[in-house]
């Protein structure tokens, strides 16, 4: 049965009535006068709302108001603009600006219990925080590392904090020659890191454990590592090379003369993968720095460089043995774990050398080198079996065509037998 | 040693009276003329699949059909068994070979009209070897359970599921369950040693008599020409073992230069490997649903190409009775010209999953 | 010798030395081979006994090494060696009772959990079965 008209419009009145608080409600509650009138100008003006929409803090339901005051029902400028407006801070103002919650520990825990509130402490023991206390304003504040109004936490890849953009949030100002050029400090220190292995890490293997310029430096307190320290970095995540190192007669030495333990060797940015030639005596050799000609740690250091060296030349040789068997065919996936194992005991033996016990590295060598000629009887045993095979299929291939031979001169006489 | 030649053939006559079978055979003519050269890819097809079941019986021996110990029994048979990579490399070379050889003979019999009457049940007894042979290669790929064995029986299945009406419950059965697991391992050894050759060697019996009662074909433009007759024993059976003997050397050679791979194991939890395709004689069919467009006039085109090539299927098995011309000896052209375009497509298909880029 | 003769033994002769190439393959491929049958993902890592509470053993499982752990309360525990890092060998440490990748310091517990250091993913860990006189690790379902 249709409905009266009148009914029917009594029920979409109702409807409507019903309806349109809730919907003034959630658009009054939503509205935002800040981003509406920004949105409407232009480049820098405009800036923070367009970027605002990825912020952290939007995502926290924190808007522009929280941090910087006004009232965002206003649409009129200057009622906006109300006695709670704090406006856009000064440079130097800004880590405090932050601090304002970020150091306020019973705030913080309303949005994430976990997150750390000593930033603004921290900050102000790096050089950053004490040259702007002395009123350099050209140093970095909290928004040149993580951003102003589109800031994504620390675990976002498009982050400025993100483990692999690290190193270009900080190069931005240390390795620009013109801005660095009072501080007296050098500019290549990205650069020199990019090279690096740990940066071959980050980068390509896109490894997250791999150091970028805070995990050595600090995040908000940071400072370069004293000569002493560097050493505790290095440690953080290669604890036994240092262990080792500590056994050796080196660690006295270098503390004695107040050289950085891994840096004298391994360079702090430039770290690159280490070569064995680093050891010995030969030009790329870091124990000629100290040891001269003719002197005890000289002959041990070319003693200790032939000994890593013949076996990694062993291991080589052997791999290229297997490599070969296995381009030939023959299956060699045992010899090869063996290898691998091998290997391992190479990558020790390396390692051992931070200690500088000859007596030690020559036990390691020599076991290394026992496991090795096991390698090599599969690899040249798996040869052999290559050669075997090729002959076997000539002598195969022989008997084969001979018996083709055969046949066709039986049924040539069978047919001439025949008569046909 | 003639004399107990002579008294070894006496024996058997005087039991088997293998004297007639002989007469028979010395009657036996095949014809020569100038396409009889594609009269021998029947014998090579038979010759490989005897090869297949030499060597699968001796994989048998050491092939361990689970999930824990298939691949390690691959690879043992490759490293450990003496002359194990021979038997193994063979089986997977031959198996390539014979399905490629299996194409050969179909065209060209197809492009001879070999189909016309009486022979049709060859070609279909013929058409339904190519199905069971292209399923025991299917069912062998899985056998040695590596990476790209374990992900090209998923897509293949998963193709097999999509067929309309009967899709579900075959795949469903193919695999033995919802996925590629221990049971479908099992159930792929079973096909492949047992139910699908047994078959096969069924068909192939009848296939061979028929061919055997009525004579090779001749093509029609030499049929009323007067033609060569070669006995079939000597001078042809030396032909075709001749052929054999080449092709072995052929493997001999493949098997000791390029041994077949054994992979990496098949891990069931690890992402599908980028370009994963099924095996090279499945290509065509792989490629036409990969090129197809995702709805052709508010259809699925996947369902489109399955109908397609399902169509496609049906045509190929009926064709001796939907040539009629070919039926009355006359020239058919229509029927080359499709064939020549079935046989274009297939290549020009296969050679794009190889070539284009992002496939 | 007349023609035909040597025409037989030539096609005797060298079918008998095709047979035999052939031949040859076929019995040494089905005498068996020195190590028995393959190697199942089912291994013998250690004999009952022989390792002491809070020790351990590097045994080698399909391809890669694996762990056997005798913990300290006398439980045996096994997972792969590899570590999630960068595929660097582990070892039990029996003063922590963790497990310890020493190419950067990454600690594991005898669960196959990271603890602390850069390793992204926890460590496989296997089933251990004691039969008889042998302890055989295998792959959890």
């Amino acid at each position: 049965m249709a409905e009266t008209t009148m009914t029917a419009k009594w029920k979409i009145a109702g409807a409507l009535a019903f309806c349109l608080p809730v919907l003034c409600g959630t658009l009054l509650a939503q509205k935002n006068s800040c981003l509406d009138c920004h949105a409407k100008l232009e480049a820098e003006l405009k800036a923070p709302a367009d970027s605002f929409k990825m912020d952290v803090h939007q995502q926290f339901g924190l808007g522009c108001v929280d941090c910087h005051g006004g009232n965002p029902a206003q649409d009129d400028q200057d009622r906006a603009k109300d006695k709670t407006f704090r406006g856009a801070p000064k440079r130097a103002a800004i880590p405090e600006f932050c601090a304002r919650c970020h150091a306020d520990s019973g705030y913080i825990k309303t949005f994430n219990p976990r997150l750390r509130v000593d930033q603004l402490e921290l900050y102000r023991t790096s050089r950053h925080g004490q040259l702007l206390k002395k009123g350099d304003t050209k140093v970095a504040v909290c928004t040149d590392c993580h951003g102003v109004h589109g800031i994504q936490t620390a675990k976002h890849p498009k982050s400025l904090t993100f483990p692999w953009n690290v190193p270009q949030t900080c190069g931005r100002c240390h390795a620009d020659a013109a801005l660095m050029k009072d501080y007296r400090i050098p500019t290549d220190q990205l650069s020199q890191y990019k090279e690096s292995v740990h940066a071959q890490a980050l980068f390509e293997k896109k490894d997250m454990s791999a150091p970028a310029c805070n995990s050595c430096h600090g995040n908000h307190g940071a400072a370069p590592p004293e000569v002493k320290s560097i050493a505790f970095v290095c440690r953080q995540c290669h604890p036994s090379a240092g262990e080792l190192f500590s056994k050796g007669p080196h660690k006295k030495a270098f503390d004695d003369m107040g050289f950085s333990e891994c840096e004298a060797c391994h360079g702090k940015h430039k770290i690159l993968r280490p070569a064995d030639d680093m050891l010995g005596t030969g030009k790329d050799a870091v124990c000629l720095q100290c040891h001269e000609a003719g002197s005890k740690p000289f002959v041990t250091a070319g003693r200790i460089h032939d000994l890593v060296g013949d076996f990694r030349a062993a291991i080589e040789r052997n791999q290229a043995l297997l490599e070969q068997a296995e381009r030939k065919g023959v299956e060699v996936s045992d010899p090869k774990y063996k290898l691998q194992e091998i290997h391992t005991l190479l990558v020790s033996v390396r390692n051992l050398t931070h200690a500088l016990d000859t007596a030690d590295l020559e036990q390691k060598v020599t076991e290394g080198k026992t496991l090795l000629s096991g390698v090599q009887a599969s690899a040249e045993a798996a040869l052999r079996e290559a050669k075997l095979r090729r002959t076997g299929l000539v002598v195969a291939t022989v008997f084969l065509i001979l018996f083709a031979v055969a046949f066709y001169l039986k049924i040539r006489q069978m047919k001439g037998r025949s008569g046909a | 040693m003639n004399k107990t030649l002579r008294s070894v053939w006496v024996f058997l006559d005087e039991r088997f009276q293998i004297q007639a079978i002989a007469k028979f055979a010395k009657k036996k003519t095949v014809p020569e003329h100038e396409h009889s050269f594609w009269y021998f890819f029947g014998g090579i097809c038979l010759f490989l699949t005897a090869l297949q079941i030499v060597t699968g019986l001796f994989l048998l021996l050491y092939y361990v059909p689970t999930v824990d110990g298939a691949h390690e029994s691959v690879q043992f048979i490759m490293s450990q068994v003496k002359f194990g990579w021979l038997f193994r490399s063979v089986h997977s070379w031959s198996a390539n070979i014979l399905v490629g050889i299996l194409f050969v003979h179909m065209f060209s019999t197809f492009f001879m009209k070999a189909y016309r009457p009486p022979r049709e049940l060859t070609w279909v007894t013929g058409f339904f070897l190519f199905v069971l042979f292209l399923a025991i290669g299917f069912s062998g790929y899985l056998l040695p359970w590596n990476e790209l064995s374990y992900f090209a029986t998923r897509v293949g299945t998963d193709i097999a599921g999509s067929l309309p009406l009967i899709g579900k419950t075959l795949k469903t059965f193919v695999l033995g369950g919802t996925t590629v697991g221990q049971a479908t391992l099992t159930r792929f050894f079973w096909l492949h040693i047992a139910i699908l050759p047994v078959a096969a060697l069924a068909i192939v019996a009848a296939h061979i008599f028929l061919i055997q009662l009525q004579g090779m074909s001749v093509p029609l433009g030499l049929k009323d020409k007067p033609g060569k007759e070669i006995p079939f024993f000597p001078d042809f059976i030396y032909k075709d073992v001749l052929g054999w003997t080449l092709i072995l050397i052929l493997i001999g050679i493949l098997c000791v230069f390029l041994p077949w791979e054994i992979g990496k194991k098949a891990d069931p939890l690890a992402a599908t490997p980028l370009g994963i395709k099924p095996e090279w004689y499945f290509t065509f069919m792989f490629t036409t649903l990969k090129l197809i467009p995702s709805h052709i006039l508010s259809i699925e085109g996947e369902k489109l190409a399955v109908l397609g090539f399902m169509l496609g299927g049906a045509f190929w098995l009926l064709v001796p009775f939907l040539d009629r011309r070919a039926a009355l000896g006359k020239p058919s052209r229509i029927f080359t010209v499709i064939g020549v375009v079935i046989l274009l497509y297939i290549v020009v298909m296969t050679t794009l999953t190889y070539t284009l880029k992002g496939l | 010798m007349k023609r035909r003769n040597f025409v037989n033994y030539f096609l005797g002769g060298s079918l008998f030395a095709t047979v035999a190439a052939f031949l040859y393959p076929v019995i040494r491929y089905i005498l068996p081979p020195p190590q028995a049958e393959a190697l199942q993902k089912r291994v013998a890592a250690a004999k009952a006994g022989e390792l002491s509470p809070n020790s351990f053993k590097i045994f080698k499982f399909g391809a890669s090494p694996a762990l056997l752990v005798n913990t300290s309360e006398g439980q045996l525990v096994a997972l792969t060696a590899v570590c999630t890092h960068l595929t660097c060998t582990v070892r039990y440490e029996p003063d922590s009772g963790t497990i310890y990748c020493p190419c950067h310091n990454g600690r594991f517990d005898l669960a196959g959990n990271v603890i602390s250091g850069p390793p992204p993913a926890p460590l496989e860990t296997f089933k251990v079965e004691v039969v008889g006189e042998d302890i055989f690790v295998s792959k959890k379902a």
